[in-house]
């Protein structure tokens, strides 16, 4: 067998992780009864690239990002996440909600643990790491997300910023690749929006793929390379933050963003 | 006969042979509430799961157990299985009339634990990658008992008093040995005050249990904040008195 099979054989077996993109889906469509949560979806997200979805309420954005961990399954079309297909087989799933976390509305944490037992309970259940291990990993995203000093507390004794905080490093403790927000700040009281905000944004300058469903403009504006504005299931445009609050080219992205800009 | 005898009541309470029926009827409780917790866990996850037979059968069985009396459910197993060559000891039967019981009420409250607890906390988990079984066993079950404390105290106190039907089918507990008692010196008050005792020590030991737990499992929603819906409010499980 020559030398120059055998690397061909390994291009196939490994294709060039650069060029895979970070998700990628293609006619994704997703039902609820009569309902018509995603239509015909195709999304391509690059390594790296930082993206947010916005749209007008009941527009697809939560089941959209919801459908890239296979929190929501969606009824047809293709979804891959990091070259790995979510085809509804188990091992797929596992291997795609390894490589991204997800942040909730309403945070999520686990009520009866402590901060550092919601961050540790994964690496050592999922990871298998030691308990020493994974509070060391704890430790080092909570001092990232600044609240070291609340590990001890459990969730409800802390701000709703807080909590949120705790639910990014929480999400982070698993190491992904491609982090998930769903209206991160939206459950939030007006000035804890901005630690949070934070936050994220420093997560963005690490260079972490980031897909975000949010309602703050100020942040897309800022952080996104790229704004997918939904309508009805459907994406509707998709264009860099200036083009898109600039001239947003559909009717309906301008009316969306006459009501939210004030 | 037209007076009540303090100090023969109180001979009745420190009786050897009461005290050993005591015994008895917390054996009985003691079993049934682990029989029925095991049986009462199956029948719920069977009526939570999506398969529709399944479903209705756990949903057949407690709407049959709730809704005929524990003491014909005893009778029935104890006199008429018999009859269909199917014939258990006393003890047995006893047994079995109050774990199938008592497994039906246990089932719903574990389904309105269960069902209380959020979505999103399910949602998280899966997004965690946490397996399936560290989902049950770490995050939904804690916070579903912790729900299901308050109803399961409830089932667990009349379960207690419901003990003494089994006296029906000759089963010698407290209820049985205080007839006995009764019947062998007529000292009808005297000994029933021994057993009421029984039953009322019984069931406050139970009450400070019950309350031990609920504060040891309650602890770290004390300060819940009011935006994270982690507890929607439970479906009161009806747990009325068997008889």
């Amino acid at each position: 067998m020559s030398e120059m099979s055998m690397s061909m054989e390994a291009a196939t077996m490994q294709p060039q992780l650069r060029d895979v993109p970070a998700v990628r889906m293609e006619a994704v469509y997703k039902h609820y009864g009569d309902f018509t949560a995603l239509n015909q979806v195709d999304l391509k997200v690059a390594r790296g690239e930082k993206i947010v979805v916005c749209g007008p309420s009941g527009s697809g954005k939560s089941t959209l990002i919801r459908c890239i961990n296979h929190i929501e399954k969606h009824d047809e079309g293709l979804i891959f996440v990091n070259g790995v297909e979510l085809d509804h087989q188990r091992k797929n799933i596992d291997a795609v909600r390894r490589d991204t976390g997800m942040v909730f509305q309403s945070f999520n944490l686990f009520p009866h643990m402590t901060v550092l037992e919601n961050c540790t309970l994964a690496p050592m259940t999922a990871n298998g790491m030691s308990e020493a291990e994974a509070k060391d990993l704890a430790m080092h995203f909570l001092t990232k997300v600044r609240i070291p000093d609340q590990a001890e507390k459990f969730p409800g004794q802390l701000s709703g910023g807080q909590q949120q905080r705790v639910a990014i490093a929480r999400a982070l403790c698993m190491r992904p690749k491609i982090m998930l927000f769903d209206e991160p700040t939206s459950a939030l009281d007006p000035e804890m929006v901005k630690e949070v905000l934070e936050t994220m944004k420093k997560l963005a300058e690490e260079g972490m793929t980031m897909l975000c469903v949010t309602h703050e403009m100020g942040f897309a504006r800022e952080v996104a390379d790229r704004i997918v504005f939904m309508n009805e299931g459907k994406v509707v445009e998709q264009a860099a933050p200036e083009e898109f609050f600039k001239h947003p080219k559909s009717e309906r992205a301008r009316t969306f963003l006459d009501q939210i800009i004030h | 006969m037209s007076h009540f005898s303090p100090t023969a009541a109180v001979s009745y309470f420190f009786n050897y042979f009461l005290m050993k029926g005591v015994l008895v009827t917390i054996g009985l409780t003691v079993a049934a509430v682990v029989g029925g917790l095991i049986l009462g866990m199956g029948i719920a996850l069977l009526r939570m799961s999506s398969n529709p037979v399944l479903a209705g059968a756990a949903r057949f069985y407690i709407w049959f157990f709730r809704g005929t009396p524990l003491l014909i459910q005893l009778v029935v197993i104890y006199s008429g299985l018999p009859q269909l060559g199917i014939k258990f000891s006393v003890i047995t039967c006893a047994l079995v009339g109050l774990i199938l019981n008592e497994a039906a009420y246990l089932a719903e409250i574990v389904r309105s634990g269960f069902m209380a607890v959020s979505a999103g906390q399910r949602e998280a988990a899966w997004a965690l990658s946490l397996s399936p079984w560290v989902t049950f066993r770490r995050v939904t079950l804690p916070q579903a008992f912790r729900l299901m404390i308050p109803p399961l105290g409830n089932s667990i106190n009349s379960l207690l008093k419901a003990t003494s039907l089994a006296s029906v089918i000759s089963v010698e507990e407290l209820m049985r040995r205080s007839d006995m008692l009764m019947q062998e010196h007529f000292q009808i008050l005297e000994v029933y005050a021994a057993a009421t005792a029984y039953y009322l020590i019984l069931t406050s030991v139970w009450d400070a249990v019950q309350r031990r737990l609920e504060k040891h499992f309650g602890r770290s929603s004390a300060a819940k904040t009011r935006r994270v819906a982690t507890s929607a409010p439970v479906a009161p499980a009806s747990v009325e008195a068997r008889a």
